[in-house]
């Protein structure tokens, strides 16, 4: 009886390293660890995880500017401000498939949730490499109640999504794991999960927005408006879909072992189709750009202020431009094009964020450049938490069941 | 709980602890909303007829700075820094050489005087004393997640450390660059301001600055009555003063209230913002939120019954029989 558990227990353990491994022995599997891109990241890391070790050790001052005209630095602008929007891939593609029936788009379902949910777990992690004092994250949540804040209701949904992102991937954990009986239960929350996405995403994507309206004389006059709320929003919901055949591409490009025949077979045609979405998207974003000038008649900044001539880049350059080739790209069936528009469009939406968060931010203060160049410390930090991001991306498409299916599990 | 007045022989405040409620209910309110079924938590919902204008504690103090009678002694940084317990200034508070550079309240400095050329006189120089001023309704009190800023009744704008978590986000809502953040703890970072010296009000006193100055640039009283003696200085002497009571109106009103004789955007004032209270930028986008709440659940919900009724339907009518339905 002992004897038959042990040998249970061992063959568990095998089949368990054999997850993990790939189905190869340790020494096979360190020796196809070693690439010129895993060196290059290993180095990164060697220099960033130190650097997050010593901003708990010696306080935020050690990473970034102790400023107090400029309380956010990179890890905001960039982690959550950027990163958030481009995160939207999860709840944009889940209406799009559950809710609206573009059953064509199944082999991106899970990809685009595992980016979602990976994008906000690293949210976090940013944010909590900025809090002054992380270990008290749950306090909005059961400690005190700043109800009046926008902040409240980012914390609450945040968090909340961040957990219906999990519920939503977990059949493909689950699947990995070969648990039947739980994955059924699993997939008979989708719907209602998608749902509470929308919800979520459409409140906390455009509640991004509204947080700098409680700064009217920080925020650039070009880039304040009533309408940042919307805009968030609409940026977030074609920067899905941007982001959506920026990872595809990567994913078909680097790791096409790891895809099935299922995408591989259809990626070309799914990121025309994608395209097309994100330029009419792209439209309405424009188009309220321009109202948002209008509303506010804001027409004489663009011409006389100094940010005036780099509002235009961003709008004529990075959202109107690649509206053009996303245009071209889909009228032409080229898929290099709609991808070169959506790699062109995701830098769009950061370079939007930085812009609001960093750049023009308190640019009437004197000095204003010498603030927004981010230290050393601040730049290796969000240098190694972007790898370890890739990393464990990485790791989960090489083993999950994310890009192709799972034989013997019905479709999801 | 420091938001609900108490009636103290110094503060007379006995028909106000209603109208201090609105203050309270109001912001409930509108965060009520904000947080699916958040209102079974944050405990008692208010009536919507409770929403109204909030204009200010009535008889709450403040302080009028009048630049055109500082001298530039720092009298008031020293005061402030004895009352507070701060550490020693970097330039002793004796000497001038503080004034070459604009500086800031900071964590070892709850107010500042900075010197400034006088635009209408070379010779001559401006000083602006810089610290909380203590808002109506407070940005970052609505910024704060965690409810860790109050107003209270007598005036100040506290803030409690042991609620704070260090998001900052008070700091990038505060329109007068107040708050200083304490970047150098790694355990025990706080946010850093001026308190109005609220336990000698409390007690019947007035601010350690106002009692320091030797020329009476910094006036305490309350507001209204302050608001009367500013009003006053400037219709006796037009020539001496702009023909503005700084913090009246910016933000919503503040507590702390300036005049002045050079125009106030030549001595770092700012200048830009609105005069509605910093909560209504951010309202319209909180009413929206149970608009989305209860809508988006039966809108996408009847989207995918739709759905599901085409996939019905393809079921059971096959595209080959369909023809002969028409028929």
């Amino acid at each position: 009886m002992a004897n038959g558990y042990a040998i249970k227990k061992e063959d568990f353990r095998s089949r368990f390293m054999d997850k993990l491994l790939m189905g190869m022995s340790w020494p096979e599997y360190m020796r196809s660890l070693m690439t010129p891109f895993n060196v290059v990241a290993f180095l990164i890391l060697c220099v960033g995880l130190p650097q997050i070790v010593l901003r708990f050790i010696f306080g935020l001052a050690h990473a970034v500017h102790p400023s107090n005209e400029y309380p956010w630095g990179l890890f905001l602008s960039w982690g959550l401000f950027g990163g958030v929007p481009l995160s939207a891939t999860g709840f944009v593609m889940a209406t799009a498939y559950y809710i609206f029936g573009f059953k064509g788009y199944h082999p991106l379902v899970r990809l685009s949730v595992l980016t979602g949910l990976l994008g906000y777990f690293f949210a976090v992690v940013y944010l909590l490499c900025d809090l002054g004092r992380p270990w008290r994250i749950y306090y909005p949540m059961g400690i005190s109640f700043g109800t009046a804040s926008v902040l409240f209701l980012v914390a609450w949904h945040v968090a909340t999504y961040l957990t219906v992102q999990l519920l939503e991937f977990s059949p493909a954990i689950l699947e990995w794991l070969k648990a039947r009986r739980v994955r059924r239960w699993a997939t008979m929350i989708t719907i209602g999960m998608t749902i509470a996405g929308i919800i979520l995403s459409t409140l906390h994507q455009s509640a991004l927005g509204a947080m700098w309206l409680l700064a009217p004389g920080k925020v650039h006059p070009l880039w304040y408006s009533t309408y940042l709320p919307i805009l968030f929003l609409n940026s977030a919901v074609y920067g899905a879909l941007c982001q959506i055949i920026v990872v595809s591409t990567l994913s078909v490009r680097f790791l096409k072992s790891k895809c099935g025949p299922e995408l591989l077979n259809n990626v070309d045609r799914l990121t025309v189709g994608l395209g097309k979405g994100a330029a009419i998207g792209m439209f309405i974003y424009f188009a309220l750009k321009i109202i948002a000038i209008a509303h506010d008649d804001n027409w004489s900044l663009v011409a006389t202020s100094s940010y005036g001539p780099w509002f235009l880049v961003e709008l004529l350059g990075f959202v109107f431009l690649p509206i053009m080739v996303f245009v071209y790209g889909v009228k032409q069936k080229s898929v290099g094009t709609v991808r070169l528009a959506a790699f062109w469009a995701v830098v769009g939406i950061l370079l939007n964020r930085l812009n609001i968060c960093l750049v023009t931010f308190n640019s009437t203060l004197p000095n204003h450049f010498e603030h927004i160049i981010p230290p050393f410390g601040e730049v290796s930090i969000v240098l190694a938490i972007v790898t370890l991001h890739i990393l464990i991306f990485r790791w989960i498409l090489n083993r999950l069941p994310v890009l192709r299916e799972e034989p013997g599990f019905e479709q999801h | 709980m420091a938001h609900i007045p108490q009636k103290t022989e110094d503060t007379p405040l006995d028909a106000e602890s209603s109208i201090g409620n609105i203050e309270l209910t109001r912001r409930k309110f509108l965060g009520t909303i904000t947080v699916l079924g958040g209102a079974a938590f944050v405990g008692s919902c208010p009536t919507a007829a409770d929403s109204k204008e909030f204009e200010g504690w009535p008889d709450s103090f403040g302080c009028l700075t009048d630049l055109s009678a500082c001298v530039g002694c720092r009298s008031c940084e020293a005061a402030c820094n004895k009352q507070n317990n701060l550490p020693a200034p970097k330039v002793p508070f004796d000497d001038k050489g503080a004034f070459n550079e604009l500086r800031r309240p900071t964590t070892s400095a709850y107010t500042v005087v900075n010197q400034y050329k006088n635009p209408k006189d070379p010779g001559k120089f401006v000083y602006r004393k810089i610290q909380c001023n203590h808002c109506l309704e407070p940005g970052c009190a609505t910024a704060c997640p965690i409810h860790a800023y109050s107003k209270t009744p007598e005036g100040a704008v506290l803030y409690d450390e042991n609620l704070c978590f260090g998001c900052r986000y008070c700091m990038t809502a505060c329109p007068f660059y107040v708050p200083a953040f304490d970047y150098e703890s790694a355990l025990e970072p706080k946010i850093v301001k001026c308190t109005m010296c609220y336990s000698r009000v409390k007690a019947g006193g007035i601010t350690a600055c106002a009692e320091a100055c030797p020329v009476g640039a910094i006036t305490f009283g309350k507001r209204n009555d302050l608001l009367s003696i500013a009003r006053e200085k400037i219709a006796k002497q037009p020539d001496r003063y702009v023909n503005h009571i700084y913090g009246e109106h910016e933000v919503g009103g503040t507590s702390w209230i300036y005049i002045s004789n050079v125009p106030f955007e030549q001595v770092g004032f700012p200048t830009n913002l609105p005069t509605t209270p910093l909560v209504e930028q951010t309202k319209g986008f909180l009413a929206a939120v149970p608009l989305v709440l209860t809508v988006w659940p039966a809108l996408f919900g009847m989207c995918y019954a739709a759905l599901r009724h085409r996939e019905d339907l393809a079921k059971e009518t096959p595209a080959s029989e369909r023809k002969e339905e028409v028929k």
